[in-house]
């Protein structure tokens, strides 16, 4: 088993390092998401119970169309240098390379939140409630789901003719119960949780995640190829 | 890991089918026929309730269609035989085609309800995304050339979505439950039960023969190729470019 | 040594297996979409044997150097390598056979020692640190270890993907024209390796255009073209 983690890890950090070498690539997702919550506010308009609503939703939507850029990258770098081929030849299992690259993405993922989700509570008048670490569950596990899913469908939709059309197109509708979890679960927590919805969502989540995880750890050696 | 290339004796198989052909859509007649004439007009709808013998069905067959879309899936990843993504593949087109008749219909049903073409309507909305999850999976199919790699991938993308559908279905329903208390054109009184069950067998026999024939259609597809590729083996066979 | 193509795509195992054998394929097919890029391949290596495989490009030499390897998995026939059945073994087969293709398979953002670190985890290497900087000494890229890949010259990222090979010390090594962009130098680090492989037991494939840069006479030649050997 420690023969797994220790591939799983190493390539979890290469991959870490790689992007940290990159390092205007995560500048530029981490902008996208922001300029995104930006752009949202124009178009809602500037009322701020209207902005307060929304925000939720927004967020995540910042969040989906950003992650989206760091998933085509976590692929773009083994196929640049040929390296994909070198990286399914060593010995061990296919699923250790997908959860190295999941654990990867997750940490790029939540760093590019950590800066967004501030700028989100500013543009949109939130404050932070007392209930904000289940808050940070939801956030978390709903990211972990996004993670999950993307980095198993970039696996194909990167090596395709329309990447860019194919991901979202593939992704997005898969993702919709964690997109009504998050936003529906944070909304709930954000206002302070009257009805204890959140426990439900968190739940939907949790559920989702495990089923999500364990399909993508059998199914990966099946979709991934040099 | 050889492609077993579809024989003769599947393909004259379809003498079955054809007579399903004719049956089928008999029933249908027959089915609509029953719910036209047994059925009283709704108290609320009125005559506009007869859409339902054919919207609940095709929602109905819609998720049968989904359901073999997934054991085929999986089957093809265990036996690595291609009939069964060819199988997935029929079936993912017709479930496709029925769910877009739904939405449509469930969409014409609402306008002179509610007066209006669409509502978050927990169902609808549902099925508006389990269409784009199908969508998705043929356009991953049609953007994918070499089989071999289309028939992995779409396995993999039909188990996922498939794994979704009652996870969409539920956290839909959530969410509208939250946010308005709804009146669901789902109630269905009992004197309609028995139009219902008829006609959703009538739309089960014409989805077999659908995805039979279009099954047909892409065995002898995979036929010829397979014709094409052993020509291409022989020796001083040329290189066959598709 | 085995000859004539076979034109049949038809499943057959082998009846006997050669004892000793380090790769032995029968009716080796590969499609590639519509494109058949290797025709009932049958090809017998033994132990010790350094094979060399000619012939132009698009032959379908690189494609048969991969199926080997376990990389890509053939559309039809058999085989056994280093003893292990092709499909059912393959995880096996990677442990012990190491494969150098046209491309590096290196990550151009990360350093020379990165890379090379990253290969020995994954391969589990033993005391990786000091294993990675000899196998970097050896190859003559000790002063350039933390540098970039990004920034080598292809002789250099060559000599990278050489080291990697060094670490792995595999049994049956696979190589894929190894002789480009290699200088004097270059050349003579490849001629270790199979030395070495040889030396171990073990055996050797190397597609190749000029044979003059072997530097000590093959066991067998073959020439492939259009997805046949011969």
């Amino acid at each position: 088993m420690s023969a797994a983690w220790t591939r799983v890890s190493a390539v979890a950090a290469k991959d870490l390092t790689a992007e940290r070498r990159a390092k205007a690539n995560i500048v530029a997702v981490t902008s996208l998401g922001a300029l995104t919550l930006l752009v949202f506010g124009f178009a809602i308009g500037p009322d701020v119970a209207t902005l307060r609503t929304a925000a939720a939703g927004i967020l995540w939507l910042s969040v989906l169309f950003s992650g989206v850029l760091v998933f085509h990258r976590s692929y773009q770098i083994e196929l640049d240098g040929g390296a994909l081929e070198t990286l399914l030849l060593y010995p061990g299992e296919r699923w250790e390379i997908f959860a190295g690259k999941l654990l990867a993405n997750l940490c790029v993922v939540l760093l590019v939140e950590a800066i967004v989700i501030p700028v989100a509570l500013v543009l949109y008048h939130v404050t932070v409630p007392d209930t904000w670490p289940s808050l940070l569950a939801v956030i978390v596990l709903g990211t972990l789901g996004f993670v999950t899913l993307g980095t198993f469908y970039a696996a194909m939709a990167s090596r395709t003719r329309s990447k860019e059309v194919l991901l979202p197109l593939l992704l997005f509708p898969m993702l919709v119960p964690v997109l009504l979890a998050a936003t529906e679960g944070s909304a709930a927590l954000l206002s302070g949780d009257p009805m204890g919805d959140a426990g439900a969502w968190l739940r939907l989540l949790v559920v989702f995640d495990v089923i999500f995880l364990l399909a993508a750890l059998f199914v990966f050696e099946h979709i991934i190829e040099a | 890991m050889t492609a077993r290339a579809p024989t003769v004796a599947t393909i004259t198989a379809s003498q079955r089918w054809r007579v399903l052909g004719i049956i089928a859509p008999l029933v249908l007649i027959g089915a609509q026929t029953f719910g036209f004439m047994t059925s009283p007009p709704d108290r609320d709808m009125g005559d506009l309730q007869k859409i339902m013998y054919v919207h609940v069905p095709a929602a109905w067959n819609a998720f049968i269609a989904y359901f073999i879309v997934f054991v085929a899936s999986l089957r093809y990843l265990f036996t690595k035989d291609e009939r069964h993504d060819l199988l997935a593949a029929s079936a993912a087109e017709a479930g496709a085609v029925l769910t877009a008749l739904t939405l449509m219909l469930g969409s014409i049903w609402g306008r002179p309800t509610w007066g209006v073409w669409w509502t978050w309507d927990a169902r609808l909305t549902s099925t508006a995304v389990l269409l784009m999850i199908f969508v998705g999976y043929l356009a991953l199919r049609a953007f994918t050339d070499d089989p071999d790699r289309r028939a992995r991938w779409s396995a993999a993308v039909g188990i996922f979505g498939a794994l979704n559908v009652p996870i969409v279905y539920m956290s839909v329903r959530w969410w509208r439950t939250l946010h308005q208390v709804q009146s669901s054109p789902s109630t269905v009184d009992p004197a309609y039960a028995w139009g219902l069950r008829l006609n959703a067998i009538a739309v089960l026999l014409l989805l077999s023969y659908f995805i039979a024939r279009r099954y047909q259609i892409a065995l002898m597809e995979r036929r010829l190729e397979h014709w094409r590729d052993e020509v291409a083996l022989t020796p001083g066979g040329e290189p066959v470019h598709a | 040594m085995s000859v004539a193509a076979s034109a049949s795509s038809v499943v057959r195992e082998p009846a006997t297996q050669p004892a000793g054998s380090a790769l032995s394929l029968v009716g080796i097919t590969r499609r590639f979409g519509h494109k058949w890029a290797l025709r009932g391949i049958e090809l017998d290596v033994a132990f010790g044997d350094l094979i060399v495989i000619q012939g132009h490009n698009g032959g379908g030499k690189s494609t048969l150097l991969r199926v080997i390897a376990t990389a890509v998995q053939p559309t039809g026939g058999s085989g056994r390598v280093l003893g292990k059945d092709l499909k059912r073994d393959a995880t096996q087969i990677r442990a012990q056979s190491g494969l150098l293709g046209t491309s590096n398979g290196l990550y151009e953002d990360l350093s020379a020692t990165e890379n090379l670190l990253f290969a020995a985890r994954m391969l589990g290497v033993r005391q990786p640190t000091p294993r990675v900087a000899e196998a970097l000494r050896q190859v003559g890229l000790a002063s350039d270890a933390d540098e970039r890949v990004r920034a080598f010259s292809s002789g250099m990222q060559r000599r990278l993907a050489l080291a990697r090979l060094l670490l792995q010390q595999p049994k049956l090594l696979l190589l894929d024209e190894p002789f480009n962009t290699l200088d004097a130098d270059g050349t003579a680090l490849v001629h270790d390796l199979m030395a070495g492989a040889r030396e171990r037991g073990g055996a050797v494939v190397v597609v190749l255009h000029d044979l003059a840069r072997l530097g000590v006479a093959p066991s067998a030649t073959y020439t492939m073209t259009m997805g046949r050997l011969s």
